[in-house]
């Protein structure tokens, strides 16, 4: 590496907070992103990928909290950070894009104001101005006629336009890094791609950095540069991206390449059935002993079901968490 | 919002036209319908002589369809009939009610709006804390208060016993003499909007959209007024308008307990008068008052919530 | 959590106190509450042979809060079971048969809640004359839009989700999908609102008797007793506070187990009042 990343995390764990015990929701999960890379962080839902975005923004509510690790942006550690220092951080420094376009926006709010508002509590504009600072907003964002979709309410947006209102909130103070969790999911097939293109375009122009969240391995990997693979709490596999769809390590990410469709596999390969993975993830409470994926895993052998593998380093900066890798 | 309140007052339509036939119905075809209760009641001893003439007088005896009828074609027009017992309109001796009527339900309101709202709005930013406690047990309290008892209790307290206050009645119609009323009457919807206010406000802060806006890196203080307010304020203004019914009915037993000369003693003392032209007319103006503030509730609604224009 | 705990058990409490003395009245009362007046203790205030005092005619105040609570219960009781009985019925037949009779069932609805409810009582007392059948009526007939409406919306959600129509394909019949589908979904909701209207029921009691369109004198029900202390509020002012506590703790009581009642029958609160 030859320069200090823009975000570390190092062995961040989330804490859930039960009535009697306390559970880590996310534990020795740790990344670096660059400036201006995408890295991607994929998993089925449950895996904790996006408390760990929230973790990032220092957004943990009630059950969970930060219970350990370091949290460094741009070389300062702000996992312990005063609320009114992460305020500062969030919104200017690090923006974040939700999956539900139809519920993240204020429903009684234009949504010109709800951009405007980045401007009024980061740059110190007055209203005036930052409203005319969120029409050339959306006018990036490239929603037709922006002058008079300021003042629209987001009931009146597609959900397509609202994701893009969306993104032109996060990146309207040019952040050095973006979060995005499953910014697409929520959004029809035709409007994913545009909405993907559009967040790449921007990040590039601005130099910003992007944390993508999603359970669609195919999206991340075409859109980030490393991309990570967590697993119950845990990242289980992390590689760059052309090198996890040729030569998945780990039982789990294989069980994810496999069951993707892909266009003119068939020909190739002749007929053969999409794999599903079996099973469903543990929930919290019910973690199997040992590697948490031993119920689901082909591979599993005794030692699975009784020791929690280690990372093994892998060249050119990935790595697995498995017993029988490879 | 022309086309809304077009709309809306075109809602109301059905609805009065079924209180107008409940109102007439009920005291009507029911068994022990006035001019006999009046034999009964003990009080009135009415010669049957006089009884019959009293029957003709008031058309009782004509069919019912007919008397409905012309029951309809009088209200419509703004006719309520004439009082059985002073034979003046019934109009008349509501409008000289209206007024401390008028004045007394808004007093209460406002109270309860100006202490309830902004208490549930306090609990529900600090869950948990001694605030939220006392205010939630004191809104559980409050919803379990009679009101003519709270009435009864300050009246001893404050009028009798300190002197404070005038004890009962409209007096000059000062602002000294509608406090105790307007206290008795508003504590119960005091308490009902702390408790909705309080879950409302919980409610929004739950939303995504709280969410985007803490990750603007909003403060706590600006995500309330910016994000919050608005959108709870939509439900606290739905409990405001329903509150005004229980309010109206709990209305009548106030005036009655502070001798307060509006409609609900009107109604209260007509029915013991068994002046059923009276009773009807008073029930009827409750209801249409209901339906008005109903009415501009929904207005309000419109212009805070974008949405409802569309749907 | 605890919180919810705790409202469930002193409202329980309370609730169960006010019943225990509904019902073993005769054995705690002291006098008789209507024949026991000896002029010679007329008017004392709270002491140890009068533990609540006595009112104008020397009758017990504790005594008569005693029975008073078998009046109040009642009518709480009874005509919440009414009002039930009403709006289950209407509500499940409406959006189960829909069309017109939905459409008329929706119009009643509307009628009664665009009449306030004490108001409306209040005229079915004029009319009926007082006394306990009567208030049972008059409370048992006004407030049943609640249980309706929730009826009605559960079946018209299990409709949308195809349960009805599944049912209907198996051979069951009308009722029998009504009875067995839907009710027993809406039951938590259902007791809920029925203890929250028990507290409405038992102050409506209270303010039609105080207007003295309810219960009459001498019969001892709380809101007669405050009708006639109210004269007396200057030299005996103990004839109000009783009958006037005893209300307010059986309502809490009510309202506390209500709420408790709602955290663990009604977890997404649709029956919130507003």
């Amino acid at each position: 590496m030859t320069t200090d990343p823009l975000l570390k995390v190092d062995g961040l764990r989330i804490a859930l907070s039960g009535s009697k015990t306390t559970y880590n929701a996310v534990e020795e999960v740790s990344f670096d992103i660059g400036r201006g890379e995408a890295f991607g962080l994929v998993g089925e839902s449950g895996c904790g990928k996006s408390i760990t975005a929230l973790a990032v923004m220092g957004l943990l509510k009630r059950p969970l909290s930060l219970g350990g690790g370091r949290i460094v942006l741009d070389g300062e550690e702000i996992q312990d950070a005063s609320p009114a220092e992460m305020r500062e951080l969030r919104g200017s420094r690090i923006g974040m894009i939700f999956q539900e376009p139809m519920t993240a926006l204020n429903p009684l709010s234009p949504v010109g104001r709800q951009i405007a508002e980045m401007f009024v509590l980061h740059q110190k504009a007055g209203w005036s101005e930052a409203m005319d600072r969120a029409e050339e907003a959306l006018r990036q964002v490239r929603v037709p006629s922006p002058e008079r979709r300021i003042k629209d309410y987001p009931h009146q947006l597609s959900g397509g336009m609202r994701q893009r209102v969306m993104i032109a909130i996060a990146l309207a103070c040019s952040p050095e890094l973006l979060i995005a969790d499953e910014p697409t999911t929520a959004l029809d097939v035709t409007v994913q791609a545009e909405i993907i293109d559009l967040m790449a375009e921007l990040c590039a122009a601005k130099g910003t950095a992007i944390l993508m969240i999603s359970h669609d391995l195919g999206l991340v990997a075409n859109m980030c540069k490393r991309v990570a693979v967590m697993y119950a709490g845990r990242i289980v596999e992390a590689q760059p991206a052309e090198a996890i769809f040729a030569d998945p390590q780990h039982p789990y990410t294989q069980g994810l390449v496999s069951s993707l469709p892909r266009l003119g596999e068939r020909s190739r390969r002749g007929r053969q059935r999409l794999r599903e993975i079996s099973g469903v993830v543990p929930s919290i409470q019910a973690y199997p002993p040992g590697c948490r994926f031993n119920p689901r895993c082909p591979r599993a052998t005794d030692v699975c079901l009784s020791v929690p593998p280690d990372i093994t380093p892998l060249p050119a900066d990935s790595l697995v968490r498995c017993h029988h890798h490879g | 919002m022309l086309f809304v309140l077009a709309r809306r007052v075109a809602n109301i339509v059905p609805t009065l036209a079924a209180v107008i036939a409940v109102v007439f119905l009920l005291f009507s075809v029911l068994p022990g319908s006035f001019v006999s209760a009046m034999n009964e009641d003990g009080r009135t001893t009415i010669d049957p002589a006089v009884m019959e003439r009293m029957r003709k007088e008031m058309g009782l005896d004509d069919p019912l369809p007919e008397r409905f009828a012309k029951y309809v074609a009088h209200t419509v027009v703004g006719d309520l009939g004439t009082s059985f017992r002073t034979k003046e309109p019934v109009t008349k001796l509501i409008g000289a009610r209206l007024w401390p009527s008028l004045k007394l339900v808004f007093a209460a309101m406002s109270i309860a709006i100006a202490i309830g709202v902004p208490l549930g709005f306090i609990a529900a930013l600090r869950p948990g804390s001694a605030v939220d406690t006392v205010s939630m047990v004191g809104a559980i309290s409050g919803l379990s208060l009679s009101q003519f008892w709270l009435g009864l209790m300050m009246m001893y307290l404050f009028a009798l016993t300190l002197k404070w206050l005038p004890s009962f009645g409209y007096g000059d119609g000062g602002i000294r003499y509608l406090i105790l009323p307007a206290v008795a009457l508003g504590v119960g919807p005091m308490a009902l909007l702390a408790r909705t206010t309080r879950a409302a406000v919980l409610d929004v802060l739950n939303a995504d959209f709280v969410r985007t806006a803490r990750s603007k890196g909003m403060s706590e203080r600006r995500v309330v007024e910016w994000h919050v307010m608005r959108n709870a304020l939509v439900l606290v203004i739905t409990t405001i308008g329903l509150q005004f019914g229980s309010l109206m009915g709990a209305a009548v037993v106030v005036e009655k307990l502070f001798s307060w000369p509006g409609v609900g003693s009107l109604l209260v003392d007509s029915v013991f008068q068994r002046d059923i032209p009276t009773v009807q007319g008073c029930i009827l103006l409750i209801v249409i008052f209901f339906l008005v503030i109903n009415t501009l509730v929904d207005m309000a609604y419109v212009a805070i919530d974008p949405r409802i224009r569309y749907r | 959590m605890r919180k919810g705990g705790l409202s469930l058990w002193v409202g329980g409490g309370l609730v169960a106190l006010a019943l225990a003395v509904a019902i073993f009245a005769p054995l705690i009362a002291l006098t008789d509450p209507v024949m026991g007046a000896n002029l010679m203790n007329a008017e004392i205030p709270p002491g140890l042979e009068f533990p609540f005092g006595t009112d104008a005619q020397g009758r017990d105040i504790y005594s008569r809060i005693c029975y008073g609570a078998r009046i109040s219960l009642t009518v709480g009781i009874v005509s919440q079971i009414l009002n039930s009985l009403i709006g289950v019925t209407l509500g499940l037949t409406a959006g189960y048969w829909g069309g017109l009779w939905d459409d008329l069932v929706s119009g009643l609805t509307n009628l009664m809640l665009a009449i306030p409810s004490l108001i409306f009582a209040l005229a079915i007392m004029a009319i009926l004359g007082p006394g306990l059948v009567s208030l049972l009526i008059a409370l048992g007939l006004t407030s049943w839009s609640y249980s309706c409406r929730i009826a009605r919306a559960q079946v018209l959600s299990l409709k949308s989700q195809g349960y009805i129509q599944a049912a209907r394909i198996l051979g069951y019949g009308d009722l029998r999908i009504m009875f067995t589908q839907v009710l027993p979904n809406i039951l938590g909701p259902l007791i809920v609102i029925a203890t929250l209207g028990m507290g409405g029921a038992i102050l409506a009691e209270a303010a039609l008797s105080f207007l003295g369109l309810g219960i009459r004198p001498p019969f001892p029900s709380w809101g007669s007793m405050l009708s006639e202390a109210r004269d007396q509020i200057n030299t005996a002012p103990w004839l109000s506070v009783f009958p006037g506590l005893a209300i307010f703790l059986t309502v809490l009581g009510l309202n506390l187990l209500g709420d408790g009642l709602r955290d663990i029958l009604d977890p997404q609160s649709t029956t919130r009042r507003t």
